[in-house]
């Protein structure tokens, strides 16, 4: 196999809280190769977001990368220095968020947003890249991109915003795109074509994903592989579709039995719902041995004491459990 | 439950200003007012007068312990009015909206585009000098902000669910105010009630100073500080002991009213259970 | 047949917006021209993105913003007329955000307590047993009635939302979204709870939700808003098996599914495009500039809500062209 794109070894990222150092991410490891959509789900607070901005390099205090290694394309990153990461920024990975209006400039319009990244990545005028900009908002779709050039973030609606997001972070062509929660703050109608819009583009121009949501049927329909996080660690990591039709991990399952599907009914009645009992254990007390195991229905002695190793599946997966499958 | 350095200094100074007003006649060395002997005016500092004597030869430590219950009864009495005043105007302004909030916006415009000094002299030469009417103009006058602050806390948390809900429950306009809505915002308001105190005794001050407060022989911080005007110079005892008496009986509302607003905040007390 | 316990008759909430200095005053026309009724014990689930009105709808329903125009019948008798009191102890509301919608300052206990004395009961004691019965009902502890509501996490604080709304045993409870804000994993629990409550206390809901999959799972019927208008209404098999009106099969169609990528079918069916403002709606079916089935006939005639099948409506010209 090719050297995949982006590499992440046991990562491992630190909390420093009021005396003791919480491990708010740990053991976390997995591959994304050139051009692949690979997707990260988790609940709130499991890390899958500090993750993503550790492969940015833009974790803050009191977050930090403790262990571990960020490698891409070869090249180890996770020590780089500001200025060799503001490089790769833009260039090479490229990020996009949940809240398009707190990632914009209120007082820029969005045309001059976009133009921005040519001029300072690619070092053109800024006519040329007024222009490049035009041209990225007809490609994001957006309806008459000449007169939205200069229209300011807080004229144009949540999907508009969105769209321009990925019209920032696409501008240089980078080999990368984290796009961390980009549809929940949107409606549904608008949240697939957006969704649709960014697998077309990054299929086009070779752009690997990695896209991070709470949404495992999301996830699941716009990529090829799936990890699913948990309190910090990654517990399962399958192909898309196997994620779905044979879980391998109690808390996957729990994700896919708990939530009512669209057909369910009528073909089995109504069901009741298969819950996940108790709640996400906060960072401060985690529970020792396996972090599920208060919750899980097939927990056993050994769960509560001793951490699972990975188990590897076919076809690069992955499980974490003493009792899987 | 941790209390920050201030809320101990504060509430340090303001339980002495406090006490030294309560204990004043037993703390006193000479009656303020009646003794009076021109064989010791203006003398400084000793053993016999601790801060000195003023022009007519009264004990100044003891006018200043009895001074204490008039600026601190106008200062409190006037904030407990104004913020009286200035909570329910702005919680049912906030609250009710339409021409209610209209004229009581208004109102309060005018009332902060007006000195507030200036218009509670303007009720001083009306009413005449003296505590009472003091503490009217004092109390009438600068309810603005406890108002403004008040309005706008109620329009951000009217919106919020609890509120809804309890409308929903059936609960009466006035019930929500003051059930739901008041405990809610009291942070903010407490903070302003002890700054609005502070600046109550500052304002005595001032009124006194110009003559329209407290008139003499009475004796006010303000007033002290008033008949020491033309002594500073030769005689600065006669103001300093006044000045700092009022410096840090302000100083200890603020801090107190910080600490205040700090402790009130159920969320600072348990944690998740 | 049951004498519906709510009924919307023609109801329209207009808001007026602008004027002064901006210029020209405008029409939000929020909820315009909705009718429905819901039967009692029965969930009615409520569909639709935003701007779609069914947040006013809720408030108007439970008599916290008067209507524009129409009527708002509860039991039979106008909503207009009822006093507050009875409204309440009628209809109830069970709200979004579990964080915003307790009282910060107010123990568990105090929070359930006072309706009920706000509402008469006077006795002590039985005021204890009713919130010591509620608390278990909703699945929380007795010792969590005397703590605060930032002890407790989210699902829990929905749970406390439930019990206050069902303390007053009301017959219709308005949930507006009441797992959207949830983590994923404990949203079953509250689904499951809502359901089980209803069965046990005889109640009939409505529903209204994005997340189709919740609404399929819950409802008895649903209806579908589009832009302050009903677009479509049915029995839950009905409307997910046989939908008629665009809009829906683009709601149903934006699902994301992991079985069925790319699929020509799905791809057809999605809506294009944004969601108009509510301030200026497009002229005509308010759906059209999205609509792949889009003609002529759909910007000069509004489309009215007619009968498809037996209790099954659709507002569209197309209404009879199966997908």
């Amino acid at each position: 196999m090719s050297t995949p794109l982006l590499e992440v070894r046991d990562l491992q990222i630190a909390l420093a809280g009021d005396g003791t150092t919480y491990n708010a991410v740990e053991e976390v490891s997995f591959q994304i190769g050139r051009g692949e959509a690979f997707g990260l789900v988790g609940e709130s607070g499991c890390g899958k977001s500090i993750t993503a901005l550790a492969v940015m390099g833009l974790l803050r205090r009191p977050l930090s990368v403790a262990g571990g290694r960020i490698i891409l394309e070869g090249e180890e990153i996770q020590d780089a220095s500001p200025a060799e990461m503001r490089r790769l920024r833009g260039r090479r990975i490229a990020m996009i968020f949940q809240e398009p209006m707190t990632a914009l400039n209120p007082l820029s319009p969005v045309g001059r947003q976009i133009a921005e990244m040519f001029v300072l990545h690619q070092g053109a005028s800024w006519n040329e890249a007024m222009d490049r900009a035009e041209d990225a908002l007809r490609q994001v779709r957006v309806p008459s991109p000449e007169r939205r050039i200069k229209d300011y973030p807080h004229q144009l609606s949540g999907g508009m915003r969105q769209r321009v997001m990925i019209a920032i972070a696409l501008a240089c062509g980078p080999d990368l795109l984290i796009a961390d929660e980009p549809t929940t703050a949107l409606d549904v109608t608008v949240q697939s074509e957006i969704i649709d819009l960014m697998a077309e583009l990054c299929a086009a121009k070779g752009t690997a994903i990695l896209m991070i949501s709470h949404d495992l049927g999301l996830v699941a329909n716009m990529c090829r592989r799936v990890a699913v996080m948990y309190a910090g660690r990654i517990v399962e990591s399958q192909v898309a579709q196997a994620i779905f039709a044979t879980p391998r991990h109690p808390y996957t399952r729990g994700l896919v039995d708990s939530l009512p599907r669209l057909g369910e009914r009528a073909r089995h009645g109504r069901q009741r719902l298969r819950e996940i009992a108790g709640v996400v254990p906060s960072i401060a007390a985690y529970p020792s041995g396996c972090r599920f195991n208060p919750r899980c229905p097939a927990v056993s002695d050994i769960c509560r004491s001793i951490s699972p190793e990975v188990t590897a599946l076919a076809a690069d997966g992955l499980v974490r459990c003493h009792h899987h499958g | 439950m941790k209390l920050g350095a201030n809320t101990w200094v504060g509430g340090a100074l303001v339980g002495l200003a406090l006490t030294v007003a309560i204990l004043a006649p037993w703390i006193a060395l000479t009656d303020p007012v009646m003794d009076a002997n021109l064989m010791n005016a203006e003398l400084p500092p000793s053993w016999e007068f601790p801060f000195g004597t003023d022009a007519q030869g009264r004990d100044i430590y003891s006018r200043l312990v009895y001074g204490a219950r008039i600026s601190l009864t106008v200062g409190i009495v006037s904030q407990i009015c104004n913020s009286l005043i200035g909570v329910t105007l702005g919680l049912t302004a906030g609250y009710w909206g339409g021409w209610w909030d209209d004229l009581v916006s208004g109102l309060t415009n005018l009332m902060l585009a007006i000195p507030s000094l200036v218009f509670a002299l303007a009720i001083m030469a009306i009413l005449g000098p003296g505590l009472v009417s003091l503490v009217i103009a004092l109390g009438l006058t600068a309810w603005s902000y406890s108002c403004r602050i008040a309005r706008a806390q109620v329009l951000s948390l009217k919106s919020q669910g609890y509120v809804q809900a309890a409308r929903i429950l059936g609960y009466g306009d006035l019930r929500i105010m003051f059930t739901q809505v008041l405990p809610n915002i009291l942070g903010p308001l407490i903070v302003i009630a002890t700054l609005g105190m502070g600046g109550a005794i500052l304002s005595e001050a001032a009124l006194s100073f110009l003559g329209l407060g407290i008139r003499p022989p009475f004796p006010s911080w303000g007033s002290m500080l008033s008949e020491a005007r033309d002594q500073i110079r030769s005689a600065p005892w006669l103001s300093v002991f006044p000045g700092l008496a009022i410096f840090f009986t302000v100083l200890g509302l603020n801090l107190l009213g910080d600490g205040l607003r700090d402790i009130l905040d159920p969320q600072s007390t348990t944690r998740r259970a | 047949m049951a004498e519906p316990l709510l009924k919307l008759d023609d109801l329209a909430v207009h808001f007026t917006v602008g004027g002064s200095l901006r210029g020209s005053v405008k029409t939000l026309k929020a909820v315009d021209g909705v009718n429905l009724d819901v039967k009692p014990g029965e969930c009615l689930g409520l569909v639709g993105e935003s701007g779609c009105g069914k947040s006013t709808l809720a408030l108007a329903i439970m008599g916290l913003i008067p209507p524009s125009r129409g009527r708002i019948a509860l039991g039979g008798q106008e909503l207009a007329k009822r006093d507050r009191m009875a409204t309440a102890r009628t209809v109830q509301m069970v709200f979004q955000d579990p964080y915003a919608s307790l009282n910060p300052r107010q123990t568990v206990r105090r929070t359930l307590a006072d309706p009920l004395r706000l509402h008469g009961v006077a006795n002590r004691t039985e005021v204890d047993h009713r919130v010591m019965d509620m608390l278990a009902k909703v699945g929380l502890r007795p010792d969590h009635a005397d703590r605060y509501p930032h002890e407790f996490s989210g699902g829990q604080r929905q749970r406390i939302g439930i019990a206050r709304a069902l303390i007053l045993q009301p017959k219709l409870v308005i949930c507006d979204e009441p797992v959207s804000a949830l983590d994923v994993s404990i949203r079953a629990q509250i689904i499951n709870l809502l359901l089980e409550l209803k069965d046990e206390m005889g109640l009939a809901y409505i529903m209204i939700s994005h997340d189709l999959g919740v609404v399929e799972h819950v409802s008895d019927r649903v209806a579908v808003m589009y832009l302050g208008r009903i677009v479509e209404q049915g029995g839950w098999q009905e409307i997910f098996e046989d939908p008629r009106h665009p809009y829906t099969r683009a709601l149903i169609a934006a699902i994301p599914d992991p079985f069925h990528r790319a699929d020509a079918v799905v791809a057809r069916a999605k809506a294009h495009g944004e969601i108009a403002s509510a301030l200026n709606p497009p002229p005509g079916c308010h759906f059209n500039p999205r609509c792949p089935l889009k003609a002529d006939r759909c910007v000069s005639d509004v489309p009215l809500l007619e009968a498809v099948a037996d209790g099954h409506r659709a507002a569209c010209h197309f209404r009879d062209r199966r997908s």
